[in-house]
């Protein structure tokens, strides 16, 4: 048992902490994709930035500021923008209030790894990160989050705080995961011009860096790569720490931890299951023949509606 | 070197040779260089930093988290200076807490004509609402942090008694962690009486003083923090945290079933203890500021039922009151029937006439105090105030004499800083943290030891530019 608030809070500190880390990575792919195809101008390039911006849901917030989707501008908003609430700098600096107010929950490892995060980054991010400093300050986003993570599986005891953590990270994850496939999803459609072909190089590229898994999904499928292994991967592989799969594998788990340490079973344990059954039943065949999109749809919708059920069934309230 | 002459300095009181509670310091420090010694300083602060030791300031960018600053050159009192001091401390903490409970029932010491009946009647600081009201346990002050100046050798004076809500203590505790981390060596060598076991003493105290008849198995204790934005709030985290307590705000609390209970993602569970660092006005809406965003709606009537404690209790405050201070050794002498043995400063009403002209006639050499400021607000310090400045504070004073006391301006004695050019004298006071239960009262040996950075200054408060010192006690 703990208070509803220091729940609420310790689950929104490690999805911002999650949000914090998943923008740099999208960014990070952005940015390799501008690198390496940015020839056509201001074409291909651009296009990434949007689609990334868009991935991220702040596209909309973006394009009232800037009318170009240039380098610079889209770092610098993905960055540290203050109007953009998604920014690192803005998530980390909410995952250090979160951990603020809900620091008799943590350990002071947990407390001091985040508060060292947040205080890296914002003197870094004080100012715009320049072409060359890009990379640094990428690696020091995911070293920050990285420590405080460890902090956590170190330090931390096994309980509903720890569930509670984890729940924020994972729900987080497979939201951001839906939704760079819900981007892309088109891409990954079997289209008469794609029959028999692989998909274009860029775009599979951006996918899979944006989830950090490139080497991975290589190491895993040889050269092969198709629309349907790609999604299978990120959807329903559980060895993929960022796929649905193995985010609602997690869900479940820590929801079914609160349901034996509370003796309740509620809402949020029933859909999380219901989610987790679909998963394990679907087959990448069936959910491109009953429509790609809509099954992200449905999942985007869902996973939204079991972080309501969490926030309710647990009491968060801020 | 013409200020030594004029000010007791605690650790070259004579230039030639460290006082002897500083003997075994001042030897390790002659073989230090200075550069390291800055250098370590600078750690210091990284290190405060890094565990979020912050004080949010008020009216200032939110983000903007400031450090008290902290020097390392510790304070330090003998074995036999700390005895005094505690034995005159419990008296006096005894007495408060019989005048407080003798003013909210039958007023003896108003019958006996010790206190003139107006002093309290008319004071803000005076909570009808707790006349006839028993705390369980009977304690009303469980914290008490006494304010101590120091002027020779064996001249401490009590300055003021702050019974409503003292803070400080966490820096307490964290400038001793950070002077072991330091200079561990300092620590094998001399025998430093510890620190460490005040929050768990303190979670001793509240949990003894609970009230019977709770339907939990333990008493549970929790920490009221008016919240994240509030400049004490590193303190409230951190003393819930230590003591394994919960740290809960108003949105937390409700009253369930006849007790303060709070939310939890298991429904609502009740509280026995409230360590509240929220003003006795904010306390409670429905009983005192209605606009109180702070506090629990119905919880005076919980605890005037006994099914709460409050730490402290409500209306402590006529305790601390700055127009009752004159009055302490006279109270201490009538509760405990003892003279006080810490004496008070030296303390003009301005209320009475012929003090009112004296101090009139003194402003330029005198300190003179709001009845009801903290924080080293609204007052003079005469001797470095300018003209206009006194004469402004002149014309406030005359207009409403009975809200200022006066006192002279106190020779406050010094301890060195470390600056750049190495050690200098600066005016220095001390707080030691009390803790009271129904059946003891605890003292840790040391307490925070405010310093004022300025050359010169004597103002201490951290809102003023003050900054800390590490307190050891030594052992025998």
């Amino acid at each position: 048992m703990m208070l509803g608030k220091n729940a609420g809070g310790l689950y929104w500190m490690f999805r911002y902490i999650e949000r914090a880390e998943n923008i740099a990575r999208l960014l990070e792919a952005g940015w390799h994709i501008a690198l390496t195809r940015s020839n056509g101008g201001n074409g291909k390039g651009a296009n990434e930035w949007r689609s990334i911006l868009t991935t991220a849901g702040i596209d909309a917030a973006y394009h009232e500021k800037y009318a170009e989707y240039d380098s610079a501008s889209v770092i610098d908003f993905l960055l540290r923008d203050r109007d953009n609430n998604s920014s690192v700098l803005c998530a980390i600096e909410a995952a250090r209030t979160n951990a603020r107010t809900v620091r008799t929950a943590l350990s002071g490892e947990v407390w001091e790894a985040i508060n060292q995060c947040w205080m890296t980054l914002k003197s870094t991010l004080a100012r715009p990160v320049t072409e060359r400093s890009l990379y640094d300050t990428l690696s020091s986003i995911r070293h920050g989050t990285s420590v405080v993570r460890g902090a956590l599986h170190g330090t931390m005891l096994r309980n509903d705080i720890y569930a509670f953590s984890r729940l924020g990270t994972f729900i987080e994850r497979a939201d951001n995961t839906a939704r760079i496939l819900d981007v892309k999803y088109y891409v990954l459609l079997p289209s008469a011009a794609f029959v028999g072909t692989s998909i274009d190089n860029a775009q599979w590229e951006v996918i899979l860096r944006s989830v950090s898994a490139e080497r991975s999904y290589h190491w895993l499928n040889g050269g092969d790569v198709s629309p349907y292994s790609i999604a299978e991967f990120l959807i329903l592989d559980k060895r993929m720490p960022r796929s649905l799969a193995f985010c609602y594998s997690k869900i479940g788990q820590y929801l079914a931890l609160l349901e034996q340490d509370y003796g309740q079973r509620q809402d949020s344990q029933i859909l999380s299951d219901r989610i987790c059954m679909r998963l394990r039943s679907a087959s990448v065949q069936s959910i491109f023949e009953d429509g790609l999109h809509e099954f992200l749809t449905e999942f985007i919708a869902d996973t939204s509606l079991l972080a309501n059920h969490i926030e309710t069934d647990f009491r968060f309230y801020r | 070197m013409d200020q030594s002459k004029r000010f007791f300095d605690e650790m070259f009181a004579r230039p030639e040779a460290a006082r002897p509670p500083y003997e075994g310091y001042n030897q390790w420090f002659s073989g230090e260089d200075l550069k390291g010694l800055r250098r370590k300083s600078s750690e210091a602060e990284a290190f405060f930093r890094s565990i979020g030791i912050t004080f949010n300031v008020y009216g200032q960018d939110e983000a903007d988290e400031r450090l008290i600053p902290f020097d390392i050159v510790p304070r330090i009192i003998s074995a036999r200076e700390w005895a005094k001091l505690e034995r005159g401390i419990e008296q006096r903490v005894r007495a408060i807490n019989a005048f407080l409970h003798d003013i909210y029932h039958r007023q003896e010491i108003l019958r006996a004509g010790r206190i003139p009946a107006h002093i309290i009647a008319g004071n803000e600081a005076f909570l009808p609402q707790m006349i006839g009201v028993n705390p369980p346990g009977g304690v009303y002050t469980h914290i008490v942090g006494v304010d101590l100046v120091r002027t020779g050798e064996d001249e401490f004076f009590v300055l003021e008694d702050n019974a409503r809500t003292p803070s400080g203590v966490s820096y307490m505790l964290e400038n001793r962690e950070t002077m072991l981390q330091m200079f561990p060596e300092l620590f094998t060598r001399l025998n430093v009486r510890p620190v460490s076991s005040y929050p768990q003493l303190l979670r001793r105290s509240l949990s003894d003083s609970a009230p019977v008849g709770s339907p939990n198995d333990r008493p549970v204790v929790a920490v009221l923090t008016p919240g994240i934005h509030n400049s004490a709030y590193f303190e409230h985290a951190f003393l819930a945290d230590r003591m394994g307590a919960e740290l809960v705000e108003s949105a937390d609390l409700r009253i369930d079933k006849g007790r303060v209970a709070m939310r939890t993602t298991q429904g609502f569970k009740p509280i026995d203890v409230l360590y509240r660092r929220v003003d006795d006005e904010y306390l409670d809406p429905l009983n005192f500021n209605p606009d109180s965003m702070l506090g629990v709606p119905g919880i005076m009537d919980v605890y005037r039922a006994g099914n709460i404690t409050l730490a402290n209790a409500p209306g402590t405050g006529i305790a601390d009151d700055k127009a009752l201070y004159s009055y302490m050794p006279d109270i201490i002498e009538f509760y405990t029937g003892e003279p006080a043995i810490l004496p008070n400063v030296p303390t003009w009403r301005c209320s009475e006439a012929d003090s009112l002209a004296y101090v009139l006639d003194h402003l330029s050499e005198m300190v003179v105090k709001e009845v009801h400021g903290s924080g080293g607000y609204g007052m003079l310090v005469g001797p470095v105030a300018s003209k206009k400045e006194i004469a402004a504070f002149e014309q406030k004073l005359r207009a409403r004499p009975s809200n200022y006391i006066a006192q002279p301006t106190l020779a406050l004695s010094t301890v060195p800083i470390l600056t750049k050019a190495g050690l200098a004298p600066r005016h220095v006071d001390l707080r030691p943290f009390v803790l009271v239960s129904p059946n003891r009262i605890d003292m840790t040996p040391g307490g925070l030891t405010r310093v004022a950075l300025k050359k010169g200054s004597l103002v201490v408060n951290s809102s003023q530019g003050g900054g800390t010192k590490d307190t050891w006690v030594l052992g025998d």
